[in-house]
């Protein structure tokens, strides 16, 4: 077998939970944009924290402590090589939404004002809209979108459109949660760059999937979360670049975050402990530095090259069944692994249910961008997004499911 | 087994909405959406002298059992007194539905009693009852059967 290529089923032994029945059946996990499954590595990585040095960080000066501090800087270090950042660029958050909300508040608060322009897209998820409508609300800064095209891709025209409007901040998503389209993130930083916008990447479909470099990508932002990538639930990243983070005020306050506290006021510590207040979710940071060991093990351009073969095995059987519509594009260079669809007229809903007593777990909803369904012109649609572990074979388990809905509303 | 629900009977419901539409001097007109999937329900209601139902219909968009739960709920309604439907509980509905014992996840129970809400609410309002943000809660999430 070509070691270009994984295999599927030998990934699967390090998840333990693919051990488990669904209904009886094989569980075919397809929800992995939501939250992706956690290596047998990682779990044992937090484990062997709360069992074996348990501690708080930073300000202990026994053993336990300073071993804890250890293992959770030592995390940073490996997700700040991961992206290609230094480890004062890499904050840790709770999520990517917080990571989001931290740039929107602590920058967005303090540079916007009325009469500026902030630039999203209309394939924003919500964690990239909401944050900056309440930015919007405050400073009287005036959100546009930049819209797609039917493909499911940044209509170029309306780019150049919109930046002519000199936005302040420029926050768009690297791949589309929905959609799975890639955006040229680069090009859009660069030109965002020209005009003396700040530019933030969402990039919580990426990461995981493809090889991200903030060095590359020029940004000056770019926010994810650990638990798409394999991590644990709870710890999410900001990376940002120094300069910015030194001139922004902190987002939360506390503990951890200050050098010296008076009555009156307080001294910021340095970066990036300035943006982590009170205690962080240790075990999940650690954890996180696990996973990224266990990524870097496997290869993430040998996981894009799978998640390409299998993107384009799912899209060719699923346009075999008709009455089944496929959103985004064909173009795999340009398209994550996720299949947003919809099968004639059956809702969502009802197509998840009768995939779940086939033991395949797949989204139903409107998958947290309620703007982009209604571009669609879609409440809702189903959604298939894949990962590492998943093979073909789960495409054609989803493919029979599909057939079965079918049947059972006699189509 | 789940997919037992999507039988012809609910089927048929969903295909073939009963009283679907609005009415225009109804007395009761309320709105309901599960923001989860992006469902939505009007309801209207429309009594006689005696108060009893005299028209009801919905309309919106939905999945097969939260449509086929409004056709249907519309259907057990039609000609009932105000208090039959404030007595209406949702084991009567579930029951209608024929989905009680089918071991339907709690997501997709939250799908068949939209309409149950949007009723509740809608006859709490003419009666002049203000449901709180807690007793709304009650409403879609517990889905056992319980006097209301």
């Amino acid at each position: 077998m070509c070691p270009d290529l994984l295999d599927p089923e030998i990934i699967k032994q390090d998840f333990p939970i693919f051990k488990r029945r669904v209904y009886g059946k094989r569980l075919i996990y397809l929800d992995n944009a939501a939250t992706t499954q956690k290596p047998r590595q990682v779990i044992e990585a937090m484990r062997e924290f709360y069992q074996d040095y348990n501690a708080n960080i930073h300000r202990g000066v026994y053993r336990l402590s300073v071993e804890a501090t250890e293992a959770f800087e030592n995390a940073r270090k490996k997700v700040a090589k991961f992206i290609n950042a230094k480890e004062s660029e890499i904050i840790f958050t709770k999520n990517a939404t917080e990571a989001l909300n931290l740039v929107a508040y602590s920058w967005g608060l303090n540079n916007l004002r009325e009469g500026d322009h902030i630039l999203l897209t209309e394939m924003e998820h919500h964690s990239n809209i909401v944050p900056w409508q309440l930015i919007s609300k405050y400073t009287k800064a005036k959100i546009d979108y930049i819209s797609i095209d039917k493909e499911g891709l940044l209509v170029d025209d309306e780019v150049d459109r919109l930046m002519e409007k000199r936005p302040k901040i420029v926050s768009i998503t690297h791949v589309s949660n929905v959609l799975g389209t890639i955006n040229n993130v680069k090009k859009i930083v660069e030109h965002a760059h020209k005009i003396g916008a700040i530019t933030v990447v969402d990039a919580a479909q990426s990461v995981p999937h493809m090889q991200v470099d903030v060095q590359e990508i020029g940004c000056d932002f770019l926010a994810f979360s650990g638990h798409k990538a394999l991590g644990p639930l709870g710890v999410g990243v900001l990376y940002g670049k120094r300069d910015l983070l030194e001139d922004m005020n902190p987002f939360l306050g506390g503990g951890d975050m200050i050098s010296r506290v008076w009555l009156e006021n307080s001294e910021w510590n340095e970066l990036p402990w300035k943006f982590e207040a009170g205690t962080s979710s240790i075990a999940d940071v650690i954890g996180l530095g696990a996973a990224v060991d266990y990524l870097n093990s496997i290869g993430i351009s040998r996981i894009r090259k799978h998640e390409i073969k299998l993107t384009k095995y799912a899209l060719e059987t699923l346009s075999e069944i008709s009455d089944l519509k496929i959103y985004g594009t064909n173009n795999l260079e340009q398209r994550g692994a996720v299949i947003s669809f919809n099968l004639a007229n059956i809702h969502p809903h009802d197509l998840a249910t009768i995939l779940d007593e086939e033991g395949i777990a797949l989204r139903a909803g409107h998958h947290c961008a309620m703007p982009l369904m209604n571009k669609l012109g879609v409440a809702a649609t189903a959604r298939a997004s894949f990962y590492l572990y998943n093979a073909e074979s789960d495409v054609d388990a989803l493919v029979e499911g599909l057939n079965k809905a079918r049947r059972i509303f006699k189509l | 087994m789940s997919s037992e629900i999507y039988r012809d009977m609910i089927l048929d419901y969903y295909r073939h909405p009963r009283n679907y539409g609005s009415i225009e001097d109804a007395e009761i007109k309320v709105q309901e959406s599960n923001p989860l999937c992006g469902d939505d329900i009007e309801l209207y209601i429309k009594f006689d002298e005696e108060k009893n139902v005299k028209d009801i219909k919905f309309k919106g968009r939905g999945c097969a059992i939260s449509v086929a739960s409004a056709s249907l709920m519309t259907e057990l309604l039609k000609g009932k007194k105000l208090d039959d439907l404030l007595s209406f509980s949702k084991k009567d509905l579930l029951e209608a539905l024929g989905i009680e014992t089918l071991g339907l996840n709690p997501v997709r129970i939250k799908c068949a009693l939209l309409p149950y809400k949007a009723l509740k609410i809608g006859v709490y309002s003419h009666i002049g009852k203000k449901l709180s943000e807690e007793e709304k809660h009650i409403l879609d999430y517990e889905s056992e059967s319980q006097q209301d």
